[in-house]
């Protein structure tokens, strides 16, 4: 290893300038006559719009346009689209209603966007927002989960019942059989709760129309500027693709929420060209708590069958999952294929059923946060196992190790075909960091001062690297999930890295440079990563689903394996040998058994003079590019371990230890994987305890700020400590699998596993606050009370 | 139109300006000052801390005519002679970022806490003070650290603290 290659802890090249307050995002761009956009949204969770006048906004002051979704109908602007086609048990096709970017006929979620206000500057845009007169006819509104396909109230005219698709998957009678034979079965009814990703750094979008090219420029916070602009201009219909140029600088984290198109960004890049003038908008904090998609929510009844030696025979899980009031981007895949597959965990589990049933509901759309299905499949996996040892009364760690799948690849019941993994290391491993054997003498210790301590396991697995075309498409995704990568090299020696990943805080830049360095044996400070920017990279799938590393990592390295193929037979030429005898190796190109060789910086100049060898030989230069697509998912797997102590008279619950032992095979930068790994936990940490978005009755959101949606601080959580093992991926290059996610994916069931212990019983949700814990710690207390 | 005149990153400004506007709309609009981010509307994540006469303020909070006649750091006005301030140094070597996106406002922060504070801080002290500044990303692990080293590499560069 050297001190910039692969597996080397290297500091990053882009915090120079973050440090320094030099980043460029989205809001720190300006084009000369830009004016402001303002959404006027819904105050309603449900009404049908009777009409909107839009006279006096049209009049005050600095008021350039409003337009209303009328006036995108009659240019033709199609609705937002849902990407990944989810079929029902019956073979029906999911219902999916209609999605306009400005509301027609009805609202449907408090936020909703009803018009839009484009002013010389954002203070006049909301003055005259506040002019606009909008006749509602205010309707009853459906919010609860559980409810949705029960109500009166009907949120689209597709769907009756409120159900988008009654999906399943695995074996039903199979698994009906499984249980008949069971010695034991364990129940658990849990809710995986609302969450709003809310990375730091607002959304944003500043459209441009150049009128001399017809050309569009769209700056947004986008995960993926390529799938942006597909979606904008083949099915939104806003631009055409070639004429259509999108722009994601730096992004100020995306956790997910930036995937995917929303109306905002839609609205910008064509009113830009109405108004002919730049557009930019840019989000509040509740604009974003209102209209960003939104995580998790679900309601779920699980069930496990065990057989008299404790081993699982069967799972079968009946989920509802809430996707609010309309199919945002890939919220079909999220709650079925992205689910329902992980459900075996890392247990060998003969036979799975399970039943996902989608419902519509008057709140905002439901889309991919940070694990996206895996969280919530690992959540039932492991509050179900963790239960099912206590009711058994085996050792948590032991009852999962008897169940630990050994032998690999390993096919579930659900689709998924595990490659590697090694449970029984990360478990061990885990334990011991942990200092699992003297819990008890810890617990005791924390009853002496009255207070209740408990442990929680969670051994997760995931599904990254997303993922095959092949595979996906039969399953219902309307793209490909492959990635792309073009290397160019300079006549100088210097290299470009043009990939179709994109970095909003993971540190690409950083390490797709390592990479490059490791490969090519040149300095890391000769490569620069270029992403973002639909007029540099040709295309690519972006950053989601922990893929950049497996996938767009692979595409490079792919790239550079071509380079270096171009580079021997400029070698060959220069240095007049065969080819077949030119080697490459630590930046040189020699011929075997001689001591005549060029560096890689004199067979890149070489390549570009094309003195030494004919145009007909040979073509000049040297650039490369390459697509990957995955032969497999990846499956990173790990071992968390939570302690907490509670205080059964506050209810204050305090993580005293958190351990995690991941595999995420090969890591190329152990610094960048340790610091994914905290990010995660913490907002893992922040679903089981802090936060959750709350609709009252009336579709209402009360935790629309930070003042009322409890985001973690650096006071709620501990450090944490961090240890890795190692199976190399076979499924792809590089043997990478992934880290983006573990955290988030493995915190929540060792958290609340850690409570339930330390109270005694299970009946405590998420997000467990003080006062859910206090009063769950008063209902442990009331036996002995009695006694 | 109100008219303000104040000292930003050692150099002399003066503006008209529409009396609501916000002392971050000044840095960022007026000036270009961009480093200065805007995370939320309710004084909760501190993305937008700047220095106000030597002390840390929310600049989303403070009204461009209060910062009349004083002096202001930002981010941008923290590295002096082109090298990195330690505390922006102590950030990139213990890898106390991610989006980079906060991080202004967490170096802003951190300053502030070492000249309240002192050099010696230890983990719950840290993670107390740092009560107004959200991040994402980091799940603070290493913006703890970095904070804890940055102060101490404050302590041991006392001409730079002084130039701060």
């Amino acid at each position: 290893m050297t001190a910039t290659g692969i597996g080397a802890p290297v500091r990053r090249k882009e915090d120079q300038r973050f440090v320094t307050g030099q980043g460029r995002y989205v809001d720190d761009f300006n084009r000369p006559g830009q004016a402001y956009a303002y959404f006027l949204r819904s105050p309603h969770a449900h009404a049908a719009i009777r009409s909107i006048d839009v006279g006096a906004a049209q009049t005050m002051p600095g008021a350039l346009a409003v337009f209303t979704g009328d006036d995108l109908a009659a240019d033709k602007i199609g609705g937002l689209i849902c990407g990944w086609m989810i079929h029902s048990k019956d073979g029906t096709p999911m219902k999916a209603g209609p999605h306009p970017a400005l509301a027609q006929g009805k609202v449907r979620y408090v936020g909703d966007h009803v018009a839009v206000v484009i002013a010389e500057t954002l203070a006049q845009a909301k003055d005259a927002a506040e002019a606009i007169v909008v006749d509602y006819d205010v309707l009853p509104a459906v919010v609860d989960t559980a409810e949705a396909a029960k109500s009166s109230v009907q949120v689209h005219d597709v769907s009756p019942d409120n159900t988008v698709f009654n999906w399943h998957l695995g074996d039903k009678d199979a698994t009906e059989a499984a249980f008949a034979k069971a010695k034991h079965v364990t129940k658990i009814d849990l809710v995986n709760n609302r969450l709003v990703p809310n990375p730091i750094e607002p959304r944003a979008a500043l459209g441009e129309y150049d009128f001399g090219t017809d050309n569009y420029t769209l700056y947004t916070t986008s995960q993926n500027p390529h799938v942006a602009r597909l979606v904008l201009s083949a099915f939104i219909g806003v631009a055409p693709e070639h004429k259509l140029r999108v722009i994601a600088p730096d992004v100020g984290g995306g956790f997910g929420s930036k995937i995917f198109i929303y109306a905002e960004e839609t609205v910008c890049v064509w009113a830009a060209k109405k108004v002919k003038r730049p557009v930019k908008w840019t989000s509040d904090r509740t604009e974003a708590f209102l209209a960003d998609a939104h995580g998790r929510d679900h309601v779920t009844h699980a069930e496990m069958a065990t057989d008299e030696n404790g081993k699982i025979l069967g799972l079968r899980v009946h989920t509802t999952a809430n996707l609010g009031a309309y199919l945002s981007t890939f919220s079909s895949s999220v709650p079925t294929y992205l689910y329902a597959p992980l459900l075996s965990g890392q247990y060998d589990i003969p036979a799975i059923y399970c039943e996902v049933d989608g419902v519509y509901t008057n709140t905002a759309p439901v889309d991919a946060y940070r694990g996206a299905g895996r969280p919530e499949a690992t959540f039932v996996v492991e509050r179900l196992v963790e239960k099912t040892a206590r009711e058994l009364k085996q050792d948590p760690a032991e009852f999962r190790r008897k169940n630990y799948i050994t032998q690999f690849p390993h096919q579930t019941p659900v689709i998924m075909a595990y490659d590697t993994g090694d449970y029984a290391a990360s478990l061990d491993k885990a334990l011991e960091l942990a200092d699992y054997r003297n819990f008890q003498a810890r617990k005791q210790e924390s009853a002496r001062r009255g207070k209740l301590r408990g442990l929680g396991f969670s051994s997760y697995i995931e599904a990254c690297g997303i993922a095959p075309s092949q595979a996906v498409g039969s399953l219902g995704a309307g793209v490909g999930l492959w990635e792309s990568a073009e290397v160019r090299v300079n006549p100088t020696g210097s290299v470009e890295v043009l990939t179709g990943s994109h970095s909003h805080g993971q540190g690409h830049e950083t390490t797709f440079a390592q990479l490059v360095s490791d490969r090519l044996g040149i300095p890391i400070d000769q490569v620069s990563i270029v992403h973002g920017d639909t007029d540099k990279v040709q295309f690519g799938m972006g950053t989601y689903g922990s893929r950049s590393g497996a996938v767009g990592m692979s595409a490079i390295a792919k790239a550079i394996d071509k380079v270096i193929a171009k580079g021997r037979k400029v070698a060959a030429h220069v240095l007049e040998a065969s080819e077949g005898d030119i080697e490459f190796k630590d930046g040189r190109f020699g011929v075997a058994g001689t001591d005549r060789s060029l560096a890689f910086g004199e067979v890149a100049l070489q390549a570009y003079i094309a003195h030494k060898f004919s145009g007909q030989d040979l073509e000049p230069g040297l650039k490369e590019g390459a697509f990957y697509d995955p032969t497999n998912f990846t499956f990173p797997a790990g071992v968390h371990i939570c302690e907490v102590e509670i205080d059964p008279d506050t209810g204050v619950t305090t993580i005293e230890r958190w351990t995690a032992v991941d595999d995420f095979g090969v890591i190329i930068n152990p610094m960048i994987v340790e610091g994914q790994v905290h990010g995660g936990i913490a907002q893992g940490v922040g679903q089981a305890l802090l936060e959750g978005a709350v609709y009252d009755r009336s579709g209402q959101l009360v935790t629309a700020s930070f003042n009322d949606y409890c985001m973690p601080r650096a006071n709620d959580l501990p450090s944490f400590q961090v240890g890795m093992t190692v199976t190399p991926c076979p499924s792809n290059p590089l043997g990478i699998k992934g880290c983006g996610e573990a955290g988030a994916i493995a915190a929540p069931p060792a958290v609340i596993n850690a409570i339930t212990d330390a109270l005694g019983h299970e009946d405590i949700a998420m997000p467990a606050t003080p006062q859910a814990v206090w009063r769950a710690a008063q209902k442990a207390r009331m036996p002995m009370a009695a006694e | 139109m109100a008219t303000v005149s104040l000292t930003v990153n050692g150099q002399s400004v003066t503006a008209d300006v529409d009396p609501r506007t916000l002392l971050v709309q000044f840095l960022r609009d007026n000036l270009r000052l961009t480093g200065t981010h805007v995370g939320c509307d309710t004084s909760q994540c501190g993305a937008c801390v700047v220095h106000l006469n030597g002390e840390a303020v929310k600049s989303c909070t403070t009204l461009a005519v209060q910062a009349d006649a004083g002096v202001v750091t930002t981010i941008e006005g923290l590295a002096q002679g082109g090298e990195l301030h330690p505390m922006q140094a102590a950030f990139r070597e213990h890898h106390g970022l991610q989006c980079g996106y906060c991080t202004p406002g967490m170096i802003m922060s951190a300053v502030d806490i070492v000249n309240r504070k002192g050099p010696d801080l230890d983990e719950q002290t840290i993670r107390a003070e740092l009560e107004g500044n959200l991040c994402r990303c980091t799940g603070y692990h290493n913006i703890v650290k970095a904070v804890a080293a940055g102060a101490q590499a404050m302590a041991e560069a006392p001409l730079q603290q002084a130039a701060e």
